[in-house]
């Protein structure tokens, strides 16, 4: 039997800035991870990469990215999806110049 | 300093104007991702793990002041204000959009700049000795060289499709500052019996995933044939490097599966072909090349500033620590330290880079340098204007007195920035930096080399660090290795892992154990870590990295 499939966002960079973009349950591409549509059956998960990677114009190297459910929302599980929903720890850049 | 010819200047205009029209063509759709992607590369633009992420040559790490100053109006106008150098002596901006980076390669072609062949599977910039030309102990200025071999690899129709990338490092002094035994080539300027300057040539060298110190294939080949014989390696390398799997493509595998011996015949071979098809174009060319590297017009003035300034300890700690003996006896060379405790190596902001550009421009005859160190070298000041830069640097944040200390730390960008890391670099480095400035250990410890790399790729060169840390995945949480006894310089060597990694929160406690043990182990103040490394070996030094195993032992 396979494992148990866990759940997943579809996640991509935006093609002309390269931030990261998140895919929402009502199709757009949000800039926040807890906006991101959580993904919990398999075959719905990929389903949704292919409507991703279906969008050239828009974003570069769409992914599935493990999640969980949090309180707000979706929330990363590794570390690497943690630091992309921030920015880079040494200068407040990237998305966390928004956040505060 | 070498001046673009109109092929030069053509040849750069050319390539940002068809990257201009592909970044069109990617934007309205006509070009895929795939498509695109080597393109990019081609031109520098890397997509990272937040932003675009463009890498700019500067070749040789040589740079004027008009080039820094223009690099300083690219961080601010298209970046946010300021920009990384790297252990390739590139500069990285970390944040441009994809639309704004024609403009940015073009304002790059205004001061003879360019990002092409910065990535991909060409030969890269070609690094050298960052003191080049102002070194006491230089045989020759290994820049014009590294110039030449610039002009021919640029574009070279045969090699923009190797196997996989290729690092060339060029010194032009018996002690070597390029780490030319970690490069795919490594050429070390020597002397044959007569007197006459040649070069030692090293191959299959590297880091990385497979850390190897390159093999000497000629002790010792005349100037003159250097070309034809760099052919000759980029040539046999390109037919036989393995192309069906990425992690055994680098020149270094080759080397290993083929034998050194078979390898070296090869290149012989080769060269053999080669050297008639050299009719003496490349000299002629390499003697105007030359000429444009002429000595700068050096000043008589009195130095005594200088001395009498060293009065004040601030001052002469600066002193004690940056300055490189110069050929002419006075002048200095000054190492500008990027690395004040608590900061992002190797990052200098828009502002820094201004002033880098004025003090060069007024003290330093207008020459600055990058090392691979990730510091800023002038390499040519008179010792009597030493006082005004020191006072300059301060006032710009810049006269960190730590060059080859334990905070002068070597640290790739790791996941703070790159796609490819497996753990974050900077904020050890910072902390480690910190810590020991905190401690006011620094100067008491002396010479030491810690690099710190993100991932195995060892971007920060941590195999050949007096101590290598290397960050990597562990089950989702960042782990740290650490390697011992390594060494970036002419007595090469890649250090030993040393055990068991360490938590994020536990490098910094683990190598204060580890500085703490050398202090107490070393027979007087001269013997450096590196020193007492070898003399003792590893043992000691994984006792005080790993307590709770010495006590197990004990029970």
């Amino acid at each position: 039997m396979s494992p148990r499939f866990t759940p997943k966002v579809v996640t991509a960079n935006a093609l002309l800035e390269g931030d990261v973009v998140y895919l929402t349950a009502d199709d757009r591409w949000s800039r926040e991870h807890h906006e991101a549509e959580l993904i919990e059956d398999e075959a719905h998960a990929q389903l949704r990469l292919l409507d991703a990677q279906a969008q050239r114009q828009v974003v570069v190297g769409a992914y599935l990215a493990e999640a969980r459910p949090g309180p707000n929302g979706p929330e990363p599980v590794h570390f690497r999806e943690a630091f992309r929903t921030r920015g880079p720890s040494n200068y407040a850049h990237g998305k966390q110049e928004r956040h505060v | 300093m070498y001046k673009y010819s109109d092929f030069d200047e053509a040849f750069v205009r050319e390539r940002v104007a068809q990257f201009s029209q592909q970044v069109a063509r990617r934007i309205d759709g006509s070009l895929t991702e795939d498509e695109f992607r080597p393109l990019r590369l081609m031109n520098g633009l890397y997509l990272q793990l937040h932003a675009y992420m463009l890498r700019v040559a500067i070749p040789y790490g040589s740079l004027n002041s008009r080039q820094m100053r223009q690099l300083a109006h690219i961080a601010d106008t298209w970046d946010k204000g300021y920009g990384h150098f790297t252990t390739r002596q590139n500069i990285q901006f970390n944040w441009p959009k994809l639309t704004d980076v024609p403009a940015i390669l073009s304002a790059l072609a205004d001061v003879q700049m360019h990002a092409i062949q910065t990535s991909g599977n060409t030969i890269r910039n070609v690094t050298a000795d960052h003191f080049a030309g102002a070194a006491a102990d230089e045989i020759d200025d290994p820049r014009p060289i590294a110039e030449l071999l610039r002009q021919w690899s640029t574009d070279h129709p045969e090699f923009q499709f190797l196997p996989r990338k290729f690092k060339i490092a060029i010194t032009g002094s018996p002690h070597d500052r390029a780490v030319t035994r970690a490069h795919d080539i490594g050429l070390r300027m020597v002397r044959d019996a007569d007197g006459a300057p040649g070069f030692e040539v090293i191959v299959g060298g590297g880091l990385g995933r497979t850390p190897l110190i390159g093999h000497v294939v000629r002790p010792f080949l005349p100037q003159a044939d250097l070309l034809p014989y760099v052919e000759a390696v980029l040539s046999v390398y390109n037919l036989l490097g393995r192309r069906d799997n990425k992690y055994k493509a680098r020149i270094k595998i080759t080397l290993h599966e083929t034998g050194a011996a078979a390898l070296t015949q090869m290149i012989e071979d080769r060269f053999a072909e080669l050297r008639g098809a050299y009719d003496g174009t490349d000299q002629r060319l390499l003697d105007q090349i030359r000429a444009a590297f002429g000595r700068p017009a050096f000043k008589l003035a009195p130095t005594d500033p200088h001395d009498r300034a060293l009065a004040n300890p601030s001052y002469r700690a600066w002193a004690d620590t940056n300055l490189v003996a110069h050929r002419n006896p006075d002048y200095a060379i000054v190492q500008v330290s990027l690395k004040a405790p608590g900061a992002t190596p190797g990052d200098a902001t828009s502002a820094q880079m201004r002033a880098l550009a004025d003090i060069a421009e007024t003290y330093g005859h207008d020459e600055l340098r990058i090392s691979h160190e990730q510091n800023v070298i002038l390499p040519h000041v008179h010792r009597g204007d030493l006082p005004a830069v020191h006072a300059a640097l301060k006032a710009a944040g810049l006269a960190a007195a730590n060059i080859g200390l334990i905070s002068d730390i070597i640290a790739c960008p790791g996941m703070d920035y790159c796609s490819l890391a497996t753990a974050r670099s900077i904020p050890i480095a910072q902390a480690i930096a910190t810590r020991f400035h905190d401690l006011d250990l620094e100067h008491e410890v002396g010479p030491m080399k810690i690099k710190i790399s993100g991932c195995i790729n060892a971007c920060g060169h941590h195999h050949v660090g007096h101590i290598g840390i290397l960050g990597l995945d562990r089950a989702g949480v960042e782990n740290y290795q650490i390697t011992l006894g390594g060494d970036a310089t002419e007595t090469a060597a890649i250090g030993e892992k040393a055990g068991p990694g360490f938590a994020y929160d536990e490098v910094v406690p683990a190598i204060e154990r580890l500085v703490r043990a050398y202090l107490a182990l070393r027979l007087e103040p001269g013997e450096s870590f590196l020193t007492a490394f070898r003399r003792l070996g590893p043992a000691p030094f994984k006792a005080a990295l790993y307590p709770e195993e010495r006590d197990r032992d004990a029970a």
